[in-house]
């Protein structure tokens, strides 16, 4: 489904009545792909999505999923994205907020109770702390796992690697041994972008200049 | 007699336990038969899919899909096309269209029949599950016939699909759709009316529509509240929008009512079908863009430019415009979304998939607690739980 210029218009909209309401806490506002997204700052994140859920106008009472993006790169490193959803309304917004690695977001469980998984999913596969929630235990990892393994630092071959063995009757946990080296290929090439030079056209340059 | 003291008990159930759905550790604390509290303990299935798709071309990544839900692999392959196809600016031709929208719905039936049937099984029923198998691998026929594989497809591609379907496959399709009632019928008088599956669904796992919002509910379980929310008529892709089906919902929001709603929706999924193949128009499956969509293979054996453009294709891939997306398509266990980041490269940068089990699984303390042990299984049955997606 292509965008509208009407949608994409009403979900601006929308953004700027948010961003206006929420002057203090609200960041940035964006709409792309007919997708409405806004940036909020670390320690709104709660004030922010009571809002979007008691508005009467709003309605966003659901909170579909929790997910954290890592950027290795920036100073911030992670970023910390909850979609919501409004049946009434019948739109989906996505408030983002960014954190780094030691610095912890205020959870969110007191409104959403759905978001108790997803935080302790986020905490555990990328390592984002959320203050003030219930039950921060590993979800999806190995029971005494190390490691937060969808952050980009995270090897994807992981560090430990686990068999049986008949001796000691029991599974034990090894360094990764792998048969050959990991390879990763590269087969990003410039395939399309490059400009096509014939050697020795010198009419190509005249032509430019005319128009 | 000397008073005794009586202590909670702490119990397992699984992870190597038939009505646990696949591998789930449930801790239960339990006040003689009753529940006091129950911590599921998830992950045991977890592979790692989203990290692995970080690594993979867009393409490669299509196949994951598919061993998330394994009960209806297809429509999670459909929200990945979906999401794909929005961030390249790109939407897959009529054809292609209906054909997904077809090929969902089949998707749908396969995991509706599997989850009433062992639902039923949990609870007591073999028959319903011995009759519904077989249908359930006619129709995984029919996905052989069109994909080449009867489960793990990797049919939806970005762009369309993998290929047209066979002559003569939309009339075994219809004739099946004839057939389908009946073993509906023959179910339900197993089931509906039935003293004991009542007795152990009616009333077991009560969720208000307020409380299954606040925990993120979505799909047959969200409507068995009595809220009429689809995605596939209040934002519908591919399609759905020319579709004439109803949204069936329920009262009571209880077990049995999740399996009424299931029911009532394989009979509309059977109309969308009818529908999908009256309405099937003519035309390509793919969009006309080989660096998206390979060419024909009779192509390759004269154009050089085909061949270079096949062999860049499954080795580079193609580049996605930098951007994100969350997509959402109508799953039949619920709102099945993935969360695209692209960073302008060959792959994705970050795909979150949003399993519709997960938030359904998180509710099992909700729905059991004050319940005997033997609801935990019905409840667990009427949820639809797949750990493929719940563990990802």
């Amino acid at each position: 489904m292509i965008p509208t210029a009407e949608t994409t218009q009403a979900l601006q909209d929308l953004g700027d009545h948010i961003a206006a309401v929420l002057s203090n806490h609200v960041l940035e506002v964006q709409v792309a792909h007919g997708e409405l997204m806004i940036t909020v700052a670390r320690t709104s994140i709660v004030t922010v999505l009571r809002y979007l859920r008691d508005d009467v106008n709003l309605q966003f009472k659901q909170l579909m999923d929790v997910c954290g993006v890592d950027y290795p790169e920036r100073e911030e490193r992670f970023e910390v994205v909850y979609n919501l959803l409004s049946l009434t309304q019948n739109q989906r917004v996505r408030v983002k907020v960014r954190t780094g690695e030691n610095v912890p977001v205020p959870s969110v469980t007191g409104l959403f109770a759905s978001a108790n998984w997803w935080e302790r999913e986020a905490w555990d596969l990328m390592g984002i702390y959320f203050s003030d929630h219930p039950d921060l235990r590993r979800i999806m990892t190995d029971y005494g796992f190390e490691g937060h393994p969808l952050r980009k630092d995270f090897p994807l071959t992981g560090y430990v690697e686990v068999r049986y063995d008949d001796e000691q009757k029991r599974v034990v946990y090894e360094p990764v041994r792998l048969q050959q080296e990991f390879r990763n290929f590269d087969f990003l090439s410039p395939w399309e972008g490059a400009p096509f030079l014939l050697p020795g056209d010198e009419k190509a340059d005249a032509k430019k200049g005319e128009s | 007699m000397a008073e005794m003291e009586i202590k909670n008990v702490t119990m397992n159930f699984g992870p190597q336990h038939p009505s646990a759905h696949g591998v789930l550790r449930l801790v239960l604390e339990m006040d003689g038969e009753i529940i006091e509290r129950a911590d599921p303990h998830i992950g045991l299935l977890h592979r790692g899919t989203e990290k692995l798709i970080e690594y993979k071309t867009y393409l490669q990544a299509v196949p994951y899909f598919d061993r998330l839900d394994y009960v209806a692999p297809q429509n999670q392959e459909h929200a990945f096309a979906l999401a794909v196809e929005k961030l390249l600016g790109i939407e897959a031709p009529p054809r292609a269209k209906m054909i997904r929208v077809l090929y969902a719905e089949i998707g749908r039936l396969l995991n509706h029949i599997f989850t009433v049937a062992a639902g039923a099984m949990d609870v007591g029923a073999m028959t319903p599950m011995l009759w519904g198998f077989e249908e359930r691998e006619r129709l995984m026929e029919f996905c052989e016939r069109v994909s080449g594989a009867r489960m793990h497809m990797a049919y939806f591609r970005p762009g369309g699909v993998a290929f047209d379907m066979p002559p003569g496959l939309t009339d075994d399709i219809l004739a099946w759709v004839e057939h389908f009632p009946r073993f509906l019928e023959d179910m339900e008088t197993l089931l509906t009316e039935n003293r004991i599956f009542k007795q152990r669904t009616v009333d077991i796992g009560i969720i208000s529509a307020e409380d299954a919002l606040n925990w993120g509910w979505s799909g047959p379980n969200l409507r068995a509240s009595g809220l009429a929310w689809d995605l596939r008529k209040a934002q519908p892709y591919d399609t759905y929008d020319v579709m004439d089906f109803d949204i069936p919902i329920g009262k009571h929001g209880d077990c049995y009512d999740r399996y009424l709603v299931r029911v009532a929706e394989m009979r509309q999924s059977l109309r969308i079908m009818r529908q999908a193949i009256e309405q099937m128009p003519d035309g390509p499956v793919k969009v006309d863009n080989h660096k998206i969509a390979p060419p024909k293979r009779a192509e390759m054996k004269r154009s050089m430019e085909a061949l270079i453009e096949h062999f860049k294709l499954y080795t580079e891939g193609y580049k996605v415009p930098a951007g994100e997306t969350y997509t959402a398509v109508e799953a039949p266990k619920g709102e099945f979304g993935v969360y695209l980041v692209s960073d302008g490269g060959n792959r994705p940068y970050r795909c979150k998939i949003r399993a519709p089990g997960f938030a359904h699984l998180q509710t099992l303390e909700l729905l059991s607690r004050g319940h005997m042990l033997a609801d935990v299984v019905a409840n667990l049955g009427g949820l639809d739980i797949v750990f493929g997606e719940v563990d990802r």
